[in-house]
């Protein structure tokens, strides 16, 4: 049986297995840690900073901090939230997100996030990139303009040999997610769904399904992203 | 020495709008213009976009009948979904959009009559503008306006339940819809607490009716003189000659009831309507082709739809329908300030409507969606509160959309609107040089018995401001008038 350990969560007494990510330690204690670029049984990347905790005074990410004994984490705080909503906010004016015709609108991690962190008038300014929509495979639509390269689709959506459908094109500003044409032509419907499905934002789209789910019943409907985890304890 | 008025902004209209007014040499009206001079271009912005997504995005041209954009996107959308042209959804799919659609005009009816347009009948369109608004109303009239708040809501709770949610919902997709109603839902539309069931609803329709007709007899002169000229008028009928809101065959009749549309499948509308683009207006200038530019416009909305409707399919409407054409000896009424009659007519249609949807089980259970073979290229057609609504998408083997022709119901209601105008410009301008109050209240007034929705039609979005200029035959702008 694998070790214990004692941590503090802005004050709360914790315990978890020794070696878990802290994001992951903390959510057994019924401590929701926001994530964004991370996704169960992935390897975590640390890349959206959403994450952002203060472990023993120094600013890190807690989905790449294995948790140890003693340690003092700082998470719900104001210094930190206001951290997170900058994060999400500049991810909103540097894409093309607009949430009132986005079938992923409801269920979408970024849109939840904005709400959570209470996301009101932009602060920055917009980007207006020109993104396309790109609609030429079979099974799924790449929109562009909502992709915030959080790299989630590339790592989880395999075939059984391991091959990748999503890759990383360009660098920089130019940075694209891009589906592999020819497992593309292979994709099953399964498959494609589980790449919507993984996907935070409406990026990866699932031919002709749009708004099938009624208003009411969508994930985030009935209560904040999080609050799973919150009435956990 | 000629004069141009221009007259802007219009209150109690939803959008922008500017009158000119031109006057000859002698001083009598020689042209009276409504600009429309704002732009939103969705048909452009929609390009590219997958089809499903129309209902949706393009309902958000309006905050005020977003419904109507809804639906007679998915309506056209069903087409290319291989849903059939409008009588193909299954019955819980056809009928939740049906309740949908009716909540929308009951709510949007009753916000217009109540909110817009019982100021002017209460207080008199020369009454005093500080009281002339709904909050005067509320004081002086105070059932009155209960009433409309409350009918206006029930309206949107009906949307609230088949939509999803009041305003800009998801309900209707390409195909069907994609919810029922709940029976919890169902009975408290049906027998909930009053005012707010549908018994009470009806009620509150059938006073709002004899409201009217109480006002018309002691206001006959204004309500049977004010803005009359003669038009053709264009809707949806059911095939068999009923009024249908929610789908039909396009029939036109002219100023003496004569058919000049003969109820053609609305998928080919293109054969029969065109668009005329004037410099000097955003919006453009519908037609019937066979009729040419010049005398092929028509009205729309609920005059227009009185006129081409047979009967009414409910009995409370159609016995009000009854005495509302005897009125003009069963020919069409030309009359604007008849629209007001027609519209709450139309309000008790809804209200029965709605009671028959509610009360129908294929509401609470039953298959939502029905879909068959593709093709690229649908139509979808209603009637819109305000008259007829066009929606047509085209789209590409990729499911993107590379053509949306939207022609809204205001803008079918351009050339009335300016008939409207030049009517009451010549009434109360001939002979002025000097930009009345009673004027400047008759301008905005004829505008408002269209309830046109500027924001929509020229796609733009906006508050109406009123502004009117007078011009002289040089051209010299001799008056100027605006108000907020
Ligand atoms: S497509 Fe979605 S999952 Fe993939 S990188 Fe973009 S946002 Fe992340």
């Amino acid at each position: 049986m694998s070790k214990k350990v004692n941590f503090v969560i802005d004050g709360k007494e914790c315990q978890s297995e020794e070696g878990l990510y802290l994001v992951e330690a903390a959510k057994e204690n019924g401590v929701y840690i926001p994530t964004l670029c991370n996704y169960e049984g992935l390897k975590p990347k640390g890349s959206c900073r959403i994450c952002s905790v203060k472990i023993d005074g120094r600013l890190t990410t807690a989905c790449t901090s294995p948790v140890q004994d003693g340690m003092k984490i700082e998470n719900n705080t104001d210094e930190l939230n206001e951290v997170r909503k900058e994060i999400i906010e500049l991810l909103f004016v540097s894409g093309n997100h607009f949430c009132p015709a986005c079938e992923k609108s409801g269920n979408c991690e970024l849109q939840a996030l904005a709400y959570r962190f209470k996301m009101m008038a932009p602060r920055f300014p917009f980007a207006f990139p020109r993104k396309e929509v790109d609609a030429s495979y079979p099974m799924i639509i790449k929109e562009q303009n909502r992709c915030i390269l959080c790299k989630r689709c590339i790592r989880g959506i395999k075939d059984e040999d391991g091959k990748r459908y999503f890759a990383y094109r360009n660098r920089g500003q130019d940075s694209l997610v891009v589906p592999d044409r020819k497992m593309m032509a292979e994709m099953s419907p399964e498959k494609a769904q589980e790449a919507m499905d993984i996907c935070p934002v409406g990026s990866i789209l699932v031919r002709e399904i749009g708004w099938i789910e009624p208003i009411g019943t969508r994930k985030y409907d009935k209560a904040p992203i999080g609050s799973d985890i919150e009435n956990n304890q | 020495m000629g004069r141009k008025i221009t007259i802007e902004p219009v209150t109690r209209v939803e959008g922008h709008g500017k009158v000119t007014i031109h006057l000859d040499d002698e001083g009598n009206v020689a042209q009276t213009r409504l600009h429309i001079v704002e732009f939103r271009g969705f048909e452009r912005f929609v390009q590219g976009r997958p089809y499903w997504e129309m209902p949706v995005l393009v309902q958000r041209l309006c905050g005020i009948c977003p419904v109507s954009h809804h639906l007679a996107a998915a309506k056209a959308l069903d087409v290319i979904v291989g849903a059939g042209t409008g009588d193909g959804l299954t019955p819980t799919g056809e009928k939740m959009r049906r309740l949908m659609h009716y909540g929308q005009i009951f709510q949007s009816h009753s916000l217009h009559f109540f909110h817009l347009a019982s100021p002017d009948m209460v207080f008199g369109i020369d009454g005093d503008p500080a009281l002339r608004n709904i909050i005067g109303v509320a004081l002086t009239n105070k059932d009155l306006a209960v009433q409309g708040v409350m009918m206006r809501k029930y309206g949107q709770e009906i949307i609230a339940a088949t939509a999803g949610k009041k305003i800009h919902g998801t309900g209707a997709i390409p195909g069907g819809i994609n919810k029922h109603l709940s029976e919890e839902e169902r009975d408290s539309l049906l027998k909930g607490t009053d005012p707010m069931n549908v018994d009470k609803i009806i009620d509150w329709s059938v006073e709002a009716v004899a409201w009217f007709k109480n006002y018309h007899k002691k206001n006959k002169d204004f309500i049977d003189n004010f803005a009359v000229f003669p038009s053709s008028h264009l809707s949806i009928v059911r095939k068999d000659g009923a009024m249908d809101l929610y789908h039909g065959v396009l029939r036109a009749v002219d100023h003496e009831g004569n058919k000049i549309l003969h109820d053609v499948d609305c998928q080919n509308y293109l054969d029969y309507i065109d668009e005329e683009v004037r410099s000097w207006s955003y919006m453009k200038f519908p037609y019937l082709k066979e009729y040419g530019k010049s005398n092929g416009w028509y009205t729309v909305g609920p005059l227009a739809r009185l006129n081409t409707a047979d009967f009414i399919p409910t009995p409370l409407a159609q016995k009000e329908f009854e005495e509302y054409k005897a009125y003009t000896n069963g020919k069409p009424n030309n009359m604007s300030m008849h629209m007001h009659w027609a519209r709450l007519i139309e309000i008790l249609h809804s209200a029965e409507m709605m009671k028959e949807l509610l009360m129908d089980p294929d509401i609470v259970k039953g298959e939502l969606l029905t879909r068959g073979e593709k093709c690229n290229k649908g139509i979808g057609v209603l009637e819109a509160p305000r008259g007829t609504l066009f929606h047509h998408y085209e789209i590409n083997d990729n499911d993107q959309v590379i053509m949306a022709n939207l022609i809204v119901s205001t803008t079918n209601n351009n050339q009335p609107m300016n008939e409207a105008v030049n009517f009451v410009a010549k009434k109360y301008m001939n002979g002025q040089d000097e930009i009345t109050e009673p004027m400047m209240n008759a301008v905005e007034v004829s505008i408002r018995a269209y309830d046109p929705c500027l924001s929509c039609a020229t796609h733009a979005f906006g508050q109406m401001p009123l502004e009117v200029s007078l011009y002289n035959a040089r051209e010299e702008l001799i008056d100027y008038k605006m108000r907020s």
